[in-house]
């Protein structure tokens, strides 16, 4: 391609050259809004605001798409649900349960499932899209802190994030509750169980809740307003400050050539990051239509109406509530028994202290990780993985304990499916927990500095070309090609670890700064952090592999052009004749 | 934003000496060979075409396939969810695909550089802003009249109570309603569902049978069913029970629960003291009862000790006897509350 004589072409896809035209009918509407709100000056800087490219930005994509989703399903079925807990004689049309009493709420999930055309694809691709929305959320997340994208200046955007997916999880607990099936129920139930736990106002805060004793009448009603409107809200509310910073920081970018830390490179919102992001929209969109169509989803028909002396085997909440649900299984039966009081420590601690304490830690994570490199610096380019092991790390022991609580939340299905007893997964979990992220921290961060140390090797010696030379002494070494050049830069620009020293905290005199003793534990903390990190290459270093590379590379040059000179494996392409292993 | 910052990929300098800047732009297909370029508009426009058919498959099925009373006459119960999901999903992923190709191949591919600018304010706008701010507080007095300051303070923390005040009628307060449930000295225990009594006579060893208080199923003078809706559900809540048939030397009784069993027979709370949920799963060789929410195990020989699990306190047992015709009934409510702890329940 790149020989083509492109010196012709013009950059527009006009197929006719221009020429002056009478103001268009955009302009015209455009002149009619700007003389009455001035948007032309709060526009101009958006229109073409540039938004770089990358896959990965994608992910935050699914989880806002998937909440338009929600939205638009979750109106149509309004429409239906009746939020009632009185009792009504199930009449519709299915069979094997009619005559039976159930609950308004019930008996209305049942006439969108089965009397309204279309009742039960909104259904599933209601109940779809919400896990796809707490998906996509997580997976954002750790894409997020993964490379780095947390930090200054956009910690208060993460602070925002980790609330969306607190309240995304809420909403859909209370919107798996809403139908008052039996699953549902035993859900409801459990939470029941959970206020109960807390001590001195547990009891109060159950009753009050439920308007009396559980189950009560007014459950249903209450979660159906916190679900379609106080939540929804808040969320709304929140995804349009985290869209604002979004646009007002600029979009985080790779590192590569011409990108630096002051500028953004990537397309302009109009017209073709607007279409990618429009049509992605409608994939979503699309997807979540065909997953309602295809795949059943919280067939509530079977597990019939909640009734308290009840209970299906296996019961499971929807997956993300798996993780407090595996510490509650795995928690041993502790409880306190004193001047007539029970304290008990086996449902308070997983259930509320630990979900609690997760996500205290997930929020402090930017400001704990400041904390430790003291550093004040803008971020704007994003890190490898690799180039932040401790913090690298740390995510995946967090990952570690959430994915071993969530599979100790399968325990039973575990034990069924794999023919296991479930007392001795339990055990096992109890130990695994504490153990299994501390493994996962260690071998994270040794695997990254190793990849570090990698990198490092192919920017000073190049590649492995696999092309074995032998010398004319009769040794043999494998032949080494410099890194393409956008490589080789991206590699090379990465900035060395600049550790905290408390030297860095004294005055031009050499006095040691008043807060020291914060100054020795951010030093001790970041000394640890950063310790057997890689550091890239110097200029030195740098320039003396280029220098031996040069040198490599004359005495190597009569094979220049011919089939062994290893080319034929980067982009140094040049024609060599009968050359069977070029292809 | 000036037209001077909006630069393209090829006229970048350099950030500095030794980066290098952008890579040079590439040509598509579709940017130098017109038939490259008709062919991709050719494409998107079909795939525009294939959406609009979707829908109208998606009208067709939605008014061809019938649901519920009728939904065999014509296609199956499950045809319209999956006859509107599939064109529905169709219809807006074609659209979706037909965008992102037109904007992959046809709308322009130059990538352009945008300059960032920290977030921070210019020191003069902050200066400004801190002494706006000192002036207004100093111009409202609120340093200078402590007495203002801290009354208003303490009619706004006051007044923050009301909302809490307000929401007291949520709900009434528990009182002793957790402590007792609908079993009364007397009552006839009857099957779950078919609220038949049982005689010990008709149970059969090792069988464990879902049983509800026989108030559950009675009606009042007027023949109305004496719980209903609201109150059914809290009564059966509490006072659902199990009981199993067991061979009584097999039965190690609790202190003084000697004569709480008959022939064997003995009841237990189907409320787990975990969080609450109906125990359902019973293994007769070993008398154990298993929770299906979090797995507490119970052992019903030895007063329902939890043997495995998060639970902390066995299952309470209720007191069984038979009346004069020979049928089970409770010698009494439950001992101790059933059902989760809370924080009032004396457990010691």
């Amino acid at each position: 391609m790149s020989h083509l004589d492109t010196s012709k072409v013009a950059d527009s896809n006009r197929g006719s050259a221009a020429t002056a035209q009478k103001p268009s009918k955009v302009g015209a509407v455009a002149n009619w809004a700007d003389e009455r709100l001035g948007l032309a000056t709060a526009m101009k800087k958006q229109i073409r605001k540039v938004f770089p490219d990358h896959w990965s930005f994608m992910l935050g994509e699914v989880a806002l798409w998937s909440f338009v989703v929600l939205l638009l399903t979750g109106v149509f079925l309004t429409l239906w649900f009746v939020p009632s807990m009185g009792e009504v004689t199930y009449q519709g049309s299915y069979d094997e349960l009619r005559g039976v009493h159930v609950s308004e709420a019930f008996n209305s999930t049942m006439t969108i499932s089965f009397d309204v055309r279309g009742g039960l694809l909104m259904r599933q691709m209601h109940h779809w899209s919400a896990m796809l929305f707490i998906a996509a959320m997580m997976v954002h997340l750790l894409r997020v802190f993964f490379t780095g994208a947390h930090r200054k200046p956009r910690e208060l955007n993460w602070v925002i994030g980790c609330l969306l997916l607190l309240l995304g999880t809420l909403e859909g607990f209370t919107g798996y509750s809403l139908p008052d099936d039996l699953l549902s129920g035993t859900g409801i139930r459990a939470a029941d169980g959970f206020m109960k736990s807390m001590p001195v106002v547990g009891t109060y805060m159950s009753f009050f809740l439920f308007g009396g004793e559980f189950p009560g009448e007014v459950i249903i009603p209450r979660l159906y307003i916190v679900h379609v409107l106080l939540i929804p809200g808040i969320l709304l509310a929140l995804i349009g400050a985290h869209m604002l910073l979004l646009v007002y920081h600029k979009h985080t970018q790779w590192p590569g050539p011409g990108r630096t830390e002051q500028n953004v490179v990537g397309f302009p919102l109009m017209p073709v990051y607007a279409a990618k992001a429009g049509g992605f929209f409608f994939i979503v969109f699309g997807v979540t239509a065909l997953m309602g169509g295809l795949l059943s989803i919280n067939p509530v028909w079977k597990y019939g109406p909640y009734d308290p002396s009840k209970v299906t085997a296996g019961s499971q909440p929807d997956w993300y509530m798996g993780w407090p649900d595996g510490a509650l299984r795995i928690m041993p039966g502790w409880e306190s028994h004193f001047l007539g009081y029970t304290l008990s420590w086996n449902v308070l601690l997983p259930i509320i202290v630990l979900p609690g304490l997760m996500f205290t830690i997930l929020l402090m994570l930017p400001f704990v990780e400041s904390f430790i490199t003291g550093d004040k610096r803008n971020h704007h380019l994003l890190q490898r993985p690799r180039n932040a092991p401790t913090r690298t790390a740390t995510m995946v022991a967090l990952m570690t304990f959430y994915g071993l609580l969530w599979a100790a939340g399968g325990n039973d299905i575990i034990a069924i499916t794999f023919d296991l007893s479930i007392n001795q997964i339990t055990y096992f979990m109890r130990v695994a927990v504490f153990v299994g992220p501390l493994i996962a921290f260690y071998i994270t961060r040794r695997w990254c500095i190793s990849l570090q140390r990698q990198d490092n090797e192919k920017l000073l010696h190049g590649y492995e070309t696999g092309v074995i030379m032998r010398s004319p002494e009769g040794g043999y070494s494998e032949k080494h090609l410099p890194l393409p050049e956008a490589t080789a830069h991206a590699l090379a620009s990465r900035a060395p670890d600049e550790q905290f020293t408390v030297e860095s905290e004294t005055d031009e005199n050499g006095v040691v700064a008043p807060h020291s003793r914060k100054a020795r534990l951010r030093a001790a903390l970041s000394a640890k952090m950063y310790a057997d990190n890689v550091q890239p290459p110097t200029a030195e270093e740098l320039d003396e592999a280029h220098h031996h590379a040069e040198h490599e590379h004359q005495l190597q040059a009569p094979m220049d052009g011919v089939a062994a000179d290893g080319h034929q494996f980067d982009d140094h392409h040049r024609a060599v004749e009968d050359d069977t292993l070029r292809h | 934003m000036t037209d001077l910052e909006h630069r393209t990929a090829g006229a970048l300098a350099a950030p500095d000496d030794e980066a290098p800047g952008l890579p040079a732009h590439t040509w598509r297909p579709t940017d130098v060979d017109p038939k490259a370029e008709k062919r991709a508009e050719r494409q998107v426009a079909t795939l525009f075409v294939l959406s609009m058919v979707c829908v109208v498959l998606f009208i067709i099925a939605y008014f061809t396939i019938d649901i519920g009373d009728n939904h065999d006459t014509a296609a199956g119960l499950g045809a319209s969810t999956l006859a509107l999901g599939g064109t529905l999903g169709l219809a807006l992923l074609f659209i979706g695909v037909g965008v992102i190709q037109w904007a992959r191949k046809l709308m322009g591919d130059h990538e352009i550089v945008e300059m960032r600018h920290p977030a921070v304010s210019s020191d003069e706008d902050r200066e400004r802003v801190i002494a706006d701010l000192t002036a207004g507080a100093e111009e409202s007095g609120i340093g200078r009249r402590p007495l203002l300051r801290n009354t208003m303070l303490g009619a706004l923390g006051l007044v923050g109570i009301t909302p809490i005040i307000a929401l007291r009628d949520l709900g009434p307060l528990p009182g002793d309603s957790l402590m007792h449930t609908a079993w009364r000295a007397g009552m006839r225990v009857v099957v779950d569902v078919l609220g038949t009594p049982i005689r010990p006579e008709d149970l059969e060893f090792g069988t464990l049978v879902n049983c509800q208080p026989a108030d559950i199923y009675a009606l009042d003078e007027e023949g109305e069913p004496l719980y209903e809706g609201v109150d059914l559900h809290v009564a059966k809540a509490k006072a659902s029970l199990i009981i199993v048939r067991m061979e009584p030397e097999a039965i190690i009784p609790g202190p003084g629960r000697e004569n709480w069993s008959v022939d064997g027979i003995q009841g237990y709370s189907k409320i787990c003291t975990h969080v609450g949920c109906p125990i359902s799963l019973y293994e007769r060789t070993t008398h154990h009862v298993l929770c299906p929410c979090h797995q507490s195990t119970f052992d019903l020989s030895d007063s329902a000790a939890v043997i495995f699990g998060p639970a902390n306190r066995p299952l309470p047992q209720l007191p069984l006897a038979v009346d004069d015709e020979g049928y089970l009934i409770a010698q009494s409510d439950f001992t101790e509350p059933v059902g989760p702890s809370f924080w009032e329940r004396d457990s010691s």
